[in-house]
Order: C-alpha cells, then structure tokens, then sequence
C-alpha cells in the first residue's frame, strides 16, 4: 500500500528539482510537480514510453482550510494499457496571482474541466482558448463558490439578493449572441438598447 | 438583391477577467435583414437555440447551434440552470451525511452513486466492508445501471421518433422502481448506503422479486432489439452520425458506454475491480464504429449482462443468509437503537456518531466507479477531521457532453438531437 509509484522515480530522474516531493495517500501515488515545469511534465507522462498516462481522469482543485496552505490544482492520469493510476498536484504560491498552463493542447478533455476550475476556484489556464465561467452565469460577481474564504450562502444577505434581482437587467439573461440578433432585427426596445449600450450587465450596484 | 445578412455575431464569446467579470464585446450588427429578399441563403448563418426548456434535451440544456442551410456549422452547449453546489454542501457534513446529496446528482441511478460515495470514504478511512455487505452493493449498482439504461433507451426513441419501446422500457423500470421502493423505502432519493455497511438488509419477498425480474425482464430486451437492431429508420438515424474514433475518445477523457462504444475496451469494473467484480463473470461489450448505433448496442448488451451479474449475485445472496451486513466497528456503524437505549457503551457511541461524526485520518483517496453513464469518481481531501476539505464529484455526463460540439460538427440539425440522447445526460450531475 505504501509503494510509490516508479513514476514518481522516473519524474525525478527526468526533471530533477521540478519533482517537489512525491507521497502515496490511502494507495494513490501523488505528485508535487513546480508550477513552471508542470505542462512539461504532463506531456512527458502523457506519451512517454513506460509511463501512457494517456487519459486525464480528471481536473480539480483544492482549497484548504488553513489559510497558510497554498491552493493545489490536481490531476487525475490513467494509463489505460498499464492500468495504473497517478495524482499529480501543483501547489499555487500564495499571495501570486493563479495561474498554471493549460492542458488542453495534450488533452480536449481539459476543455470544461478547466473551465470549471476557473469558476469555482478563479484558477486562470494559460493557453486555454476560451476560459470563461461555465456552471455559473457570465455575470456572476460574488467571487468563486469553491474557496474557503467564500461563505456557504454567499457573500449577500436574503435582503440584498432580492434588491438585486428586482435591480437587474433582465435582458442580461440573454447571452451575447441573442442581443445581437434581437439588435439586427431592430427589435431591442429602446431603452433597453440605451441601458445595453452603457455597457450594463447583470446586476445593478 | 444580394444578402448579406450574415450576422457579425459575437460568437467569439467574451471572455472573463481576472475578477470574474465578463468582458463583453460591443453589440454589433450587420446590414439590416430584409426578410423577404428570397436571395442567395447559402451565405447566411443562422442561429438555433435549443432548450433550456425542450423535451429533447434532457433536462436544462441549452444548445445554440450555428447553422449553414441545415448543417450544423458549431454547437455550444449552455450549463449550470440546475447548479446547487453539492461539493460545497458537502464540505459542511459528516460523511454519512454526505450520501443523501449523491441521491441528487445523478437521479437516474441514485443507489450506484450511494455505493461510490461509501467506497471512496471506506477507501480513505481504510475500512474493508463483509462480504454480504459486497454482494448487496453489487445488486445495487446493477439495478441502477438497468434503470439508467431503460430511461435511455426509452427517452432515445423517443427522440428519433419510436414510442412503443418507450413504454416497453418504463414498464420494466417501474418493476425495478417497485423493488428498490421495498428495499430503501424511496424511489429516488434512496440513501441506500452507510460508511462501512448499507442502510438495510434486502427486505422479504425481494430475492424472489428480482428473481422473477431476471427471468422476464429478457424477454423485453429481446422485443427491443426485434424492433430496433435491424430496423431500418434506426439504422438510418443512428449508424455513422455522431462520430468519435477510439483515440478521439481517449482524448476527450469520454468514458462507460461512450467510451465502449469507439472500441476502446476500458471498464472500471474489469480493469480497476471494486466489491469484487472480478469474481463475476460478465462480458464488456465493445463497439466499432463510434456512432450512435455503436452506442445503442453496447448499452443493450449491458442490460442483458447486468442481468448475469444480477442472478451470480442472487446465488451469493442465498449462500450468505444470515450473515452481517455491517462492520463490527462502532465508530462508523450505529448501534443497534435497542442497544443504544440501554447500554451506556452503545449510548455514547451513537451519541459521538451522531453529534461529531466519524473522524477520517488526514490524507485523500480517489475512487471511481463504473456508473451507467461512465466512470464516476469521488475524490475526498480530509484534514482529519469529520467533514472533508474538499468532495469531489468526477462527473461522467459532464466530460461525456463536453464532446457534443465534436461530434456535431457538420451533421444535421436533426441529428443534434439524436447525437445529444446518445451521450446519455442528466442534468442533476452535469450542474451539480
């Protein structure tokens, strides 16, 4: 149960230092892998010889509840002709803004996984070509649900959601592409256009 | 009159800053249209919008397709109407309290994701679960993957135009709702497992009830596959549309019958064996081809094989009446409440149970497992306390669907809707 995985020895020979420690957890060999080298490392996992680890299970993050510990981005790789398993995590310096490389040249899985990470933790994927929210709406303006830092209910009380919902502009629920139409077939009302064209969106302060 | 009524959409969907905010691109338009100019269309994209409200996309999807004449020049998909953020939810429960939640995600086969759920906190607690424990969880996770099938194949049809087997389906899901009803005493929201045991025993009446299921429910299946597999409007509609080569889906992380289908012959069951799957015998179907009528057959063939587990299971049953179905660990387990009422031991025990929950040693697991729609994973953080850092749902629909812009790329409108019934969504999982 306690074996590291010979990836973990194999990443070391390979990258040296980027490999900051490596640990197995209830039989899942992990991975600490630097920031700068990670994209690298992935792609070396992903066609390697030996290594295979041509499917992404899965792209997460992990926010703790010490304040102290940075966030980690995590990823799920299965080699399916192997059948083994490996966690590589990326540990994000605090105080740095979020950003890590986008996978998503190696694997199109990457594409909404990603995304979601953007949404919950504000995680930015380099090189993602389009990286915009994805279970919340566009307009979202309350932070990122999956943070520690951001309460179970939300950061506004029942009185103000309400305030701000009877604010909104309800024709912000409309995406991009249908304002256009409705604009192209002149059938924005015009104070809605008048509103729009102030560049306003979603709630009202 | 040439038009040019080729809109200058914002397509190019706006991206987010660093603060979340969107960043929108200016409203722009094209010349104005003039509607009846019966000029060259060729030129002109249109756009569809498809749901969120629309009987063919499976709950609150909503899909705005780009369309050249009537092919299909991009999709995309719209998520999140049914987000109520369960992986926060369940940062503030105990673990037990945790499965209730699973219930809600994929509501198609509630009891297969009460099984994940305990597997992954047992695998991070280090609990080995009995044997009949195994065999019960097992019959579970079967009868979901037949239920999940059912409302797919049956909702499939209907899609693509074929009402009888709809019923036929529901008929049988209802048999297999009758039975899960006994044993949970829910339809859906079942609940079925605990940390290191289930809820309950299968009741009375229930062995001979899914006895008796195993040996009609065939029957249907074989009605099915008369009227599908060699029927040539299904074959029509489904073979070679919605397309995915093997490394394709290997690419797109797809997984379970989507990823089957391709002909990649990845099961968790076979290939990462948990509750002792690789005791039983059962065959994985594998597709060719990749379309929508792979699909089709790698999930039929799944419910006639579920079937052989389900009577395997059923013999073990027998063989292991009367024996636990819990741990012996009063950490996790509840006393029995008439123990709990008159032994102090008990008594303290389901009091720290119930009031602090059971505490998981600091680490994290992954563990997935082969659901109807594909391999879905739980991947819990603990710092060592009752309620974990962070609980993780792997969302097989989820990764499924984000292929669905792929596949429809340069089909017909009319074959969005059969490529989308293929992924075999549910909303509930893919917005959480």
């Amino acid at each position: 149960m306690t074996v590291s995985s010979p990836s973990a020895a194999a990443l070391t020979a390979a990258f040296g230092a980027a490999i900051e420690r490596h640990l197995v957890s209830c039989g899942d060999p992990i991975v600490y892998v630097a920031n700068a080298r990670a994209h690298d490392v992935l792609a070396w996992l992903q066609t390697t010889p030996g290594q295979e680890f041509n499917y992404l299970t899965d792209i997460t993050a992990v926010d703790y509840r010490d304040p102290g510990r940075p966030l980690e981005v995590v990823y799920q790789l299965r080699s399916l002709d192997r059948k083994a398993d490996l966690r590589i995590k990326i540990a994000l310096d605090t105080g740095r803004p979020l950003v890590v490389d986008s996978v998503y040249d190696l694997w199109r899985g990457a594409d909404w996984l990603e995304r979601e990470v953007f949404d919950m933790f504000g995680v930015s994927f380099t090189g993602h070509p389009d990286l915009r929210r994805i279970l919340m709406w566009e307009t979202y303006n309350e932070g990122f649900p999956l943070r520690k830092e951001f309460p179970l209910r939300g950061h506004y009380n029942r009185a103000e959601q309400t305030r701000q919902a009877l604010a909104a502009n309800p024709e912000a629920h409309y995406s991009v592409e249908e304002l256009t139409i409705a604009e192209a077939f002149q059938e924005l009302p015009p104070d809605v256009r008048e509103r729009l064209s102030h560049g306003e969106r979603g709630f009202v302060k | 009159m040439t038009s040019m009524r080729t809109l200058e959409l914002a397509l190019a969907t706006p991206s987010v800053d660093a603060s979340g905010r969107a960043v929108r691109a200016p409203l722009r338009a094209g010349p104005t249209p003039t509607m009846n100019d019966g000029g060259d269309f060729g030129a002109e994209h249109m756009l569809v919008n498809i749901g969120p409200q629309h009987p063919a996309t499976h709950g609150v999807l909503r899909l705005v397709v780009e369309l050249e004449g009537e092919t299909v020049k991009r999709v995309i998909p719209h998520i999140g109407y049914l987000h109520s953020g369960f992986e926060k939810l369940g940062e503030y429960r105990h673990y037990n309290q945790i499965i209730p939640l699973t219930d809600r995600t994929d509501y198609l086969s509630p009891m297969a994701n009460n099984v994940g759920l305990a597997l992954a906190a047992e695998k991070l607690m280090g609990i080995s679960i009995t044997e009949r424990c195994s065999v019960l969880r097992v019959i579970a996770c079967e009868l979901s993957r037949v239920i999940s099938h059912l409302v797919w194949l049956g909702t499939t049809g209907i899609d693509l135009g074929a009402f009888t087997p709809f019923l036929w389906s529901f008929y049988e899901r209802e048999r297999v709702y009758n039975l899960q009803e006994s044993w949970t005493g829910a339809r859906l929201t079942t609940s079925l497992t605990r940390i290191g045991g289930m809820m309950a025993d299968v009741p009375e009446g229930f062995e001979e009830g899914l006895r008796d299921f195993c040996r009609t429910f065939p029957n249907t299946l074989r009605e099915v596959d008369t009227m599908f597999t060699r029927n040539a409007i299904w074959i029509g509609r489904t073979q070679g549309v919605g397309y995915l080569s093997a490394d394709e889906a290997i690419n797109y992380s797809l997984s379970g019958p989507m990823l089957r289908a391709s002909g990649v012959a990845y099961d968790v069951r076979k290939d990462r064996p948990y509750l002792g799957y690789e005791t039983y015998d059962f065959d994985v179907p594998i597709g060719e081809h990749g379309d929508i009528y792979d699909r089709y057959r790698v999930r039929l063939e799944e419910m006639f094989q579920s079937v052989r587990i389900l009577d395997q299971a059923l013999d073990r049953l027998q063989k292991l009446k009367g024996a636990p179905v819990n741990v012996a660990d009063p950490r996790v387990i509840l006393p029995p409440k008439s123990r709990a009422m008159g032994d102090m031991e008990a008594m303290i025990f389901h009091f720290k149970q119930v009031m602090e929950g059971v505490n998981a040693p600091v680490g994290e697991a992954y563990l997935g497992i082969e659901n109807p729609k594909g391999e879905l994973g739980y991947y819990f953080v603990s710092d060592g306390t009752a309620k974990p850092v962070r609980w993780r749902i792997r969302p097989p629909s989820f990764i499924n669907l984000a292929a669905l812009p792929k596949m429809c790329e340069g089909v017909l409108l009319s074959d969005v809707i059969a490529i989308n019934a293929s992924v075999d969504i549910v909303m509930g999982e893919i917005d959480r």
